[in-house]
């Protein structure tokens, strides 16, 4: 209609301005097609917690588990700051280990999960029932070093992946405590509450786990169980130079499965499953809190952590503040010549040392409870013999 | 989204700030990096890497936020907990003295810490409680388990390291855990204060597999406050972060007695650190070994250190990373020493026993000096034997054959050679063909040893003894359960009585 009414010369760029219209509208749905993949699943941060609960030589093959998610997720993206890892005894230096400094997933020693950059929040006795809930609904002492903190906001997605020995109902820390599925189901909720997560994957590897997630009952939680109730989770193989089974069935499938992975693929939950001729056991699933498709919910939503960065072209330049630093400088110079010199202690003065005296503990007055006994006694007495002694004794 | 791009705006002024800053003063902070090797008179290795940072900076007084080499984590925690020393160690084995003679810094096994605070820290057990859990979160161990349950404040020992004006010990404290155990993940933070980090210098020998492979592994972390120059009167703070490991001969040696940096660490080394003011490897040369073996060097040291250290005066070979010839067209450093032994002019035999088929057998040559007193020991366990191979009177006990002593003894008086067939019988006994020294063969006494014997008459008292059990209980209830009860006709007598009556018949006396 437009080309009817314009002269002959003007139909060239005219025609080069409705191509340019036409691709421009199709460029226009390809990026809403790639704006809506940025916002598909609403998390802008993830985090981790890997928990492992066995203690002893021959449970060697928890650790690996928790090394090799560890090790999937950290190459992933997520860094050693997001992620809190809970290992409750010591395997790589452990005097049993013939290789000592490393933690094997395959046998002949082909993979060491346990690598030269671990940093590992929660050892040996720390990993507790306690504990765990603490970290997980922020409960935690003031005093608690940051890198042992779950600090997760209502945009976080979280990886939960606990591993050990476990029964219908509970999973075994330590060989003394236990967890159980309603606790665990409370601790999450308590989460929902205080809006500690977007997004929460739960990932048991334990005989009968699938009993550990049917408590569950907050929102936006995917559960993966190795075994379903009254099964158990078999170990994958065992190596005759370490002399433990290395991994167990569940993990290995799904570390080999991870290892296909880089940030950028596009596999979905879907395709994360263990057949029943390699697991043995029949691995569970539980999806019904979660309000999102599992087909559209990608790997890396939950092991990654990819970021989503708008890079400027803007230019910004800044004046650097030179006065600071050297106005500090200046003032210690100055203080330099007012010092008399200082000395080195002496290390060990024998003369000084002979003749101090022990420091006299400072006196307290009687606490209320000792001031309430011997108000009990007396009571007591007089109540027994009398209050006529009263008067010999006052 | 907004807040990504807002973090790449707030880099760049730092950056800026960074480059101008640099031109404006010069640098406060020195590094020096050296790792000391010492051949062990055992034949092991002990290797001590020392990373010193010193800072010219006061951070009681002044409030600092530029870092360049001393970590931010550790001067952070300096002036927010008013530390004046930090002792910090982790430690897996036991430096055994007696093989490997004393060591520079013996730290306990597990953790330990001590910490000196300033005169103006009010609540020590407070601040001692959260800098535990502060530390226990920069060096990924279970430091947060020290309490006061655990904690000492010695009153004696463990005086400042560093520079002290007064040493009330109510600011002193002091904790060790034993079961602390020490992994990479100790080691991973450790290396991630060191400026190079592990990637120049001395610190790429630092490979957590080969090191955990050791029989003694202490890293430590001390801070403490400095004379900046001679005259001391302003101080500076020093990092200084050791690591010290053994390795063993057999395990990690293969039995072999030659070392070099690539079997022990499985790297070389190839650039000094750029922020080093100094990086040095010592070796030490002196050959104390009571073997006679010399050590030898390779590649052959431009400079040698000789100093009394530790009591002794010790030579070292000194190799200089900073010096271009050392690290020469090779490109990378790989120091090789090995024991050199003289020639053996010993002779040992030993064939161990096989049970009921073959004895020991040990045969030594040995040459014993002069005025000394030699002593050969063997040790044994006694064993049980099966209970047909006892003699009929053990407890005598079992004999050892008495050992043997063949001997070339030197004469004191020149002996004339011998006519076997002139000279009297008790010249020729013994072949003499060297009339300097005489030959001569004696035996110790036999060994009586007294094996554990066993009772001989057990056997026969169990067997009694569980038969009798047998028969009167279980036999008794066999009985009881078993047994039933008929009745029965009195039998008629049978033959017996028939001829009884045909013999009474005949007497005429009436029958039965």
């Amino acid at each position: 209609m437009v080309a009817a009414c314009l002269p002959r010369e003007r139909l060239r760029p005219l025609a080069g301005w409705l191509l340019l219209l036409s691709v421009g509208s199709v460029a226009a749905g390809r990026i809403e097609d790639q704006t809506e993949q940025f916002f598909r699943s609403g998390h802008t941060n993830n985090w981790a917690v890997l928990v492992c609960t066995s203690r002893f030589w021959f449970n060697y093959r928890h650790v690996a588990n928790t090394l090799s998610v560890y090790r999937s997720v950290k190459r992933l993206g997520i860094p050693d700051s997001h992620i809190v890892l809970m290992l409750a005894d010591d395997m790589a230096c452990n005097p049993r280990n013939p290789k000592p400094a490393t933690v094997f997933s395959h046998k002949n020693m082909e993979l060491n999960v346990y690598g030269d950059d671990v940093e590992v929040d929660y050892r040996s006795y720390e990993v507790t029932v306690e504990n765990f809930l603490r970290v997980l609904t922020g409960r935690i002492p003031s005093s608690t070093p940051r890198s042992k903190r779950l600090l997760s906001d209502d945009r976080s997605n979280i990886l939960i992946y606990m591993t050990g020995h476990g029964g219908n109902g509970f999973l075994k820390f330590q060989d003394s405590e236990e967890i159980t599925n309603i606790e665990l189901a409370d601790a999450f909720e308590q989460m929902w509450q205080k809006r500690r997560y977007n997004e929460l994957l739960f990932i048991i590897d334990t005989c009968q786990g699938a009993s550990m997630y049917e408590r569950f009952y907050s929102p936006n939680i995917m559960a993966l169980a190795s075994s379903q109730v009254g099964e158990d989770s078999l170990s994958h193989q065992p190596d005759p130079a370490i002399g433990v089974h290395l991994m167990d069935r569940y993990t290995f499938y799904v570390l080999e499965f991870l290892e296909e992975i880089n940030p950028a693929s596009q596999t979905n939950m879907n395709d994360l499953v263990c057949p029943r001729s390699l697991c043995v056991s029949t691995p569970g699933h539980r999806t019904d809190l979660f309000q999102r498709d599992p087909k559209n919910v990608l790997i890396t939503d939950f092991f990654g952590s990819v970021r989503k960065v708008e890079i400027t072209t803007d230019t910004i330049s800044l004046q650097p503040d030179l006065e600071i630093t050297e106005s500090s400088y200046k003032k210690d110079r100055m203080d330099e010549e007012l010092m008399e010199p200082l000395k080195y202690a002496e290390q060990l003065p024998v003369a000084q040392i002979i003749h101090q005296k022990p420091k006299l503990k400072d006196w307290h007055p009687p606490g209320g409870f000792i001031l309430g006994l011997w108000a009990l006694i007396i009571m007591v007495f007089f109540k027994t013999y009398g209050i006529k002694h009263m008067k010999f004794i006052f | 989204m907004a807040a990504a791009c807002l973090r790449l705006v707030w880099l760049a002024p730092l950056l800026l700030g960074l480059v101008d800053g640099g031109r404006a003063e010069p640098p406060r902070d020195a590094l020096r990096e050296e790792l000391v090797i010492t051949p062990l008179p055992s034949g092991d290795v002990a290797a001590t890497f020392q990373f010193r940072t010193r800072w010219d900076s006061d951070l009681q007084r002044e409030e600092v936020s530029h870092y360049r080499l001393f970590p931010k984590a550790l001067g952070q925690l300096i002036s927010k907990y008013s530390l004046r020393e930090l002792h910090l160690s982790f430690t897996q084995g036991f430096w055994r003295t007696r093989y490997w003679g004393p060591p520079f810094l013996q730290a306990p096994s597990g953790a330990e810490l001590w910490v000196w605070f300033q005169d103006t820290v009010t609540d020590v057990d407070k601040s001692w409680k959260e800098l535990s859990n502060v530390l226990s979160g920069i060096f990924c161990a279970s430091l947060n388990f020290i309490d006061s349950t655990n904690t000492v404040t010695p009153t004696a020992s463990f005086k400042p390291l560093g520079l002290a004006n007064g040493t009330d010990h109510y600011f002193l404290r002091y904790a060790v855990l034993p079961r602390e155990v020490v992994c990479t993940e100790n080691l991973t933070p450790w290396k991630k204060l060191l400026p190079c980090s592990s990637k120049a210098g001395l610190s790429v020998l630092l490979k957590a597999d080969r090191l955990f492979h050791t029989s003694y592994h202490s890293q430590a972390v001390h801070i403490r406050p400095v004379c900046r120059n001679a005259r001391c009167t302003s101080i500076s703070w020093e990092l200084r972060q050791t690591l010290s490991v053994v390795y063993d001969a057999f395990v990690t040696g293969q039995g072999k007695k030659d070392w070099s940096l690539f079997r022990m660490f499985s790297r070389t080394l190839t650039e000094p650190c750029p922020l080093a003011s100094e990086s040095r490897v010592y070796v030490d040369v002196t050959s104390y070994n009571q073997d006679n073996e010399t050590l030898e060097v390779h590649p052959t040291p431009t400079t040698t250190y000789q100093d009394v250290t530790l009591g002794t005066q010790k030579t070292y070979a000194v190799y200089d990373l900073l010096d271009t010839a050392v690290i020469n067209n090779s490109r990378n450093l790989n120091l090789q020493f090995k024991w050199k032994s003289p020639p053996e002019n010993g002779y040992v035999h030993y064939q161990p026993a096989q049970d009921r088929l073959q004895p020991h057998l040990l045969e030594m040559l040995i040459q014993l000096p002069a005025n000394s007193a030699t002593k050969v020991s063997i040790q044994f366990e006694r064993a049980l034997l099966k209970w047909t191979e006892y003699t009929p009177d053990p407890n005598h006990g079992f004999y050892v054959s008495p050992s043997v002593l063949s001997a070339l003894v030197p004469s004191m008086v020149a002996a004339k050679p011998v006519d076997w067939e002139e000279s009297p019988l008790f010249k020729s006994l013994y072949p003499v063909s060297d009339s300097s020294s005489y030959f001569v063969r004696l035996y110790t006494e036999p060994l009586l040893v007294n094996l554990p014997t066993p009772d001989f008459s057990m056997p026969y008292n169990v067997i009694c003894l569980t038969c009798t059990v047998v028969a009167v209980c279980y036999g008794s209830f066999y009985n009881l359960l078993t047994r039933t009860f008929h009745i029965e006709e009195p039998s008629t007598g049978g033959l017996a009585k028939w001829l009884a009556n045909l013999i009474r018949r005949a007497r005429g006396v009436p029958p039965l």
